[in-house]
């Protein structure tokens, strides 16, 4: 047990330390308490702890819902005070769905040895992709509509994973590169999709599809009507299968091997270009996925505004979960939370938004600096780094 | 100065690599330091060096306990270290190399020095016989040189003690002689020389005394006049070696490899093998000798299928293989022993299990339609590690973690584990001890005699004339010669390798 949960304590840590330099943040940026040092410094201190902890506690009751609100439904029995008490749950989900698809893919391709940047692009054709199938599919059955549309998500995904995987593999172009590149391109082409009459909402001026209100993925708890729906449990379940096809399948360990060492993966028998494009093909259906669940279960249209660059954010999150998919659902709620809850924090205590940014950023620094965290903590140096944490899993 | 290591124990999770060891060596003195792979020589020096600290026990230079908490400590203190995996970065040159970390500055800002550095470099390079150009990139230099270049490193921060773990598994018989002459020029100058190596020769040729280590604890302390290789080699494994292995007379059946003019390209587009005629039938060894650099690891790689072939034959088994994939070469059942083995044989990172299957993991009974059997493989590792004496905590030990007799263990072991006609073997035993070594000899002749065809490629003279039951000579991309087993001697083989014939 104690072996298992090792490799979450440098993650745990990093998180901690990154919210104490966020109220440090907090506390030099506090010009009115500052200014009442001279006079009375007790007052400023208690003062400033006051506004850190007003400010954490916003952003905790906005990510998780506030007690308050959970005993006045508790008391009343009204389903409309439980929805209101569920709902900053609810979003936190919401919130950490797309993250959880992008963030396993990239997890994927780190896995792989491969750097896609691109899960930008493949997360905005699957949405994409997703709304095209479901247009062509209207009139069919609700259901038979949503699986072909989801179907075209991932394809449309795959494809654009495909692309920089087989550009790599046959002639050797660096993923990174083409990745960005493809990025651009995706969003080139969302644009003038969004231009097309079968795709456009004809009433609106702005470019942005059809309202796709026949092809709603369920929502979870349908009598407490909030946004939470089937795509995050379908993302707990890829995660799980993406942990069985890396670790119990002979296709996952020719990924895993061609990312640890491909020289000894080529010496092995595997074919080096074959597990490129198998990685980039897997990541980028994740990825497309994401966006499908995305237009279909968070939001009702395909607008610019679908993709939030949770391809990049998912780069974090694929080190922050040390490239294990359990790892990476843990980052994705995390992540999830704080962009939620942030919102909240904003509103009730008037720290802007951005202090959310630069803990996420901290976060994301302190584990990209393993040996950092262990030296602040006084951590031992683990005898032979296990698994493909952060800094391995991440090809140069 | 005077060094004396005492009662150092060090304990690894599930190994205790160091058990209350103490040695020392004097002033001017060569201490030899001998041991079975994972006895836990190369931990020891770590320690010596202050990047592992040790869990008891004290280190006392000229009498003086001393504990070091990092290197840079270690080598204030006098202590140089030459690693038995080399750390030099490849695009510097040989000054900055060698200045990297105590560079002298000038100037405002600080700027690397580099006249004084390169001054330096050249100074002590001429001191102690080095030969080595200043101004030449690291990448460009053989192995032989770069090791000079560390021993340089060592010297420039003006060592008293300088530590060389394994220097010489990977020169040339020419290079090791030149080591020698160093290291003997370095004692003459009053610096404390500790030697590492599995050669029994060598040792006896260098050490003033020698300490023998066998599973983290001192077997023995020697004087090389008053004891033999025997002596040696039972002092470090507990038991009597066999330093050649005695084997039958081969019986040659069918032709297995086929060579008809082949050739093939090195990395840089010259042609690295040359017209290469060769045949090895099952139930024989055929072992090429050679000195390192003279097509022998394209070759290797061309019948692997993992390099292309130029034009000419190859043939496995009677099937057409010279534009074959690895997996397929692989699959007409050849099993290969790669040169560079924590290069291209293993993953460091991932598990001996893990491991056991890295070219077989897609095969019955690994592979369940696509699905891996961890049941069966752990099972199947096991075996493997009980019959190859493979010393491991578990099966689930990082591979990386193991030494480097244990890690060829677990190659041999996946290689021969499934049938073969035709082994492939590229310095099988480079850094192994002699244990090990007796061992991986006695497997490759158990697969002989079982009727597979064998072709070693070992740069280790010793190696080919104990293996060989013909012995091929390849120089500068050709096969100069062929001796059946009783033609090659040490001389006549030795004379080949050098390019006279
Ligand atoms: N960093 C480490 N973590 C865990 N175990 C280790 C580590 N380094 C060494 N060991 C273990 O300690 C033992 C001693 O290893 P060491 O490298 O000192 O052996 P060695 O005598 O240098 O062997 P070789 O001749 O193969 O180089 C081995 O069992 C090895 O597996
Ligand atoms: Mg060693």
């Amino acid at each position: 047990m104690r072996k298992r949960l090792r490799p979450l304590l440098v993650p745990a840590l990093a998180v901690l330390s990154a919210f104490i330099v966020g109220s440090l943040f907090l506390l030099f940026t506090d010009i009115k308490h500052i200014g009442m040092l001279t006079t009375d410094p007790v007052g400023a201190f208690t003062g400033a702890l006051g506004n850190i902890i007003d400010a954490y506690g916003a952003l905790i009751v906005g990510a998780f819902g506030d007690p308050k609100r959970f005993s006045t439904a508790l008391q009343s029995g009204d389903i409309h005070d439980w929805t209101i008490a569920f709902r900053p749950m609810s979003e936190t989900l919401v919130a950490a769905t797309p993250l959880m698809f992008t963030g396993l893919a990239i997890a994927v391709s780190f896995r792989s040895g491969v750097f896609n940047i691109g899960g930008d692009g493949q997360f905005v054709l699957g949405a994409l992709g997703a709304t095209v199938v479901a247009l062509m599919f209207r009139g069919m059955p609700a259901p038979i509509t949503l699986v072909a549309a989801l179907a075209g998500g991932i394809v449309f995904g795959a494809v654009w994973g495909f692309i920089p995987g087989f550009l790599k593999a046959r002639t050797g172009a660096h993923e990174v590169i083409t990745t960005i590149m493809l990025n651009y391109v995706a969003l080139q082409i969302v644009q003038l999709a969004l231009r097309n009459d079968f795709l456009r909402q004809s009433t609106s001026s702005q470019p942005i599809s059809k309202v796709l209100d026949f092809v709603r993925v369920p929502q979870l708890i349908p009598f407490l009507g909030l946004r939470l729906h089937w795509g995050f449990i379908v993302a707990l379940l890829v995660a799980a299968l993406v942990s069985w096809f890396l670790f119990k399948t002979t296709k996952g360990f020719e990924l895993r091997s061609a990312g640890l060492n491909l020289t000894a993966a080529r010496y092995a028998g595997m074919s080096a270009g074959g597990s490129i494009i198998l990685a980039m093909v897997v990541s980028g259906a994740l990825a497309g996925l994401g966006g499908a669940f995305q237009v279909m279960g968070s939001v009702t249209q395909m607008s610019n505004d679908v993709n939030s660059g949770y391809g990049w954010t998912a780069i974090a999150l694929a080190l922050l979960g040390g490239t294990r998919p359990g790892g990476v659902v843990a980052a994705a709620l995390l992540f999830g939370a704080l962009n939620n809850g942030g919102h909240g924090m904003q509103v009730a205590s008037g720290v802007p938004l951005d202090l959310l940014v630069f803990i996420q950023a901290l976060v994301i620094m302190f584990v990209a600096a393993p040996d950092l965290v262990r030296k602040i903590y006084r951590l031992r140096q683990p005898a032979i780094e296990s698994g493909a944490p952060a800094a391995e899993g991440a090809p140069a | 100065m005077r060094l004396e290591l005492r009662e150092i124990t060090k304990q690894f999770p599930g190994v205790l690599a160091n058990d209350r060891i103490s040695i020392s060596a004097d002033r001017g003195k060569v201490l030899g330091l001998l041991g079975e792979n994972g006895a836990g020589k190369t931990t020891l020096m770590n320690i010596l060096s202050g990047l592992y600290r040790p869990d008891s026990g004290e280190i006392l230079i000229d009498g003086e306990p001393r504990l070091f908490s990092d290197p840079a400590d270690a080598i204030t203190a006098g202590i140089g270290m030459v690693h038995q995996h080399f750390m030099l970065v490849p695009v510097f040159d040989v000054v900055e190399s060698v200045a990297l970390g105590a560079e002298p500055v000038t100037g405002l800002v600080h700027t690397f020095d580099r006249a004084t550095a390169r001054k330096r470099v050249v100074e002590l390079s001429a001191q102690y016989g080095l030969h080595v150009d200043p101004d030449a990139k690291i990448e460009d230099l053989p192995v032989g040189v770069r090791q000079r270049v560390e021993i340089l490193k060592a010297l420039y921060r003006k060592s008293d003690i300088l530590v060389l773990d394994e220097p010489s598994a990977v020169l040339t018989p020419g290079e090791t002689e030149e080591l020698f002459a160093i290291i003997r020029g370095l004692a003459a100058g009053g610096t404390t020389v500790i030697f590492i190596t599995h050669k029994l020769n060598e040792v006896l040729e260098v050490a003033d005394t020698i300490t023998v280590l066998r599973r983290g604890r001192v077997a023995g302390t020697v004087l090389p006049d008053e004891t033999s290789r025997e002596e040696l080699a039972n002092l470090m494994v507990g038991r009597d070696v066999e330093l050649t292995v005695t084997r039958s007379p081969a019986k040659p059946a069918g032709v297995v490899l086929e060579l008809v003019d082949l050739n093939v390209r090195d990395d840089r587009d010259s042609m690295a093998v040359r017209g290469v005629n060769l045949e090895v039938r099952a139930g024989e060894i055929v072992a090429v000798a050679g000195v390192q650099g003279n097509g022998q690891t394209e070759l290797v790689e061309a019948i692997t299928g993992l390099r292309q072939v130029d034009s000419g034959s190859l043939r496995i088994g009677g099937q057409v293989v010279e534009h074959a994939s690895p997996r397929r070469v692989s699959d007409l059942g050849v099993a290969h022993i790669p040169e560079d083995r924590s290069r291209d044989g293993l993953i460091g990172s991932m598990t001996v299990e893990e491991n056991y299957i890295l070219d077989s993991y897609h095969r019955d009974p690994y592979s369940n339609g696509g699905r891996l059997d961890w049941k069966v493989i752990g099972e199947k590792a096991e075996v493997g590690v009980r019959e190859f004496d493979i010393r491991t905590p578990s099966i689930e030990t990082h591979v990386g973690a193991l030494s480097g007799g244990n890690q060829q263990k677990v190659i041999v072991a996946r290689e021969f584990s499934r049938p073969v006609q035709l082994v492939i073997a590229a310095q099988p035993t480079r850094g192994l001890d002699v244990g090990s070594i007796e061992y991986i000899h006695r497997r490759i002749i158990e697969q002989r005699d079982a009727g597979a065809a064998i072709l070693i490629v070992s740069t280790e003279l010793d190696e080919v004339l104990a293996l060989g039951d013909r012995v091929a000579v390849m120089f500068a991309g050709q096969i100069v010669g062929v001796l059946s087993s009783d033609q090659a001697t040490k001389e006549a083989v030795g004379m080949l390798m050098g390019g006279v014939h």
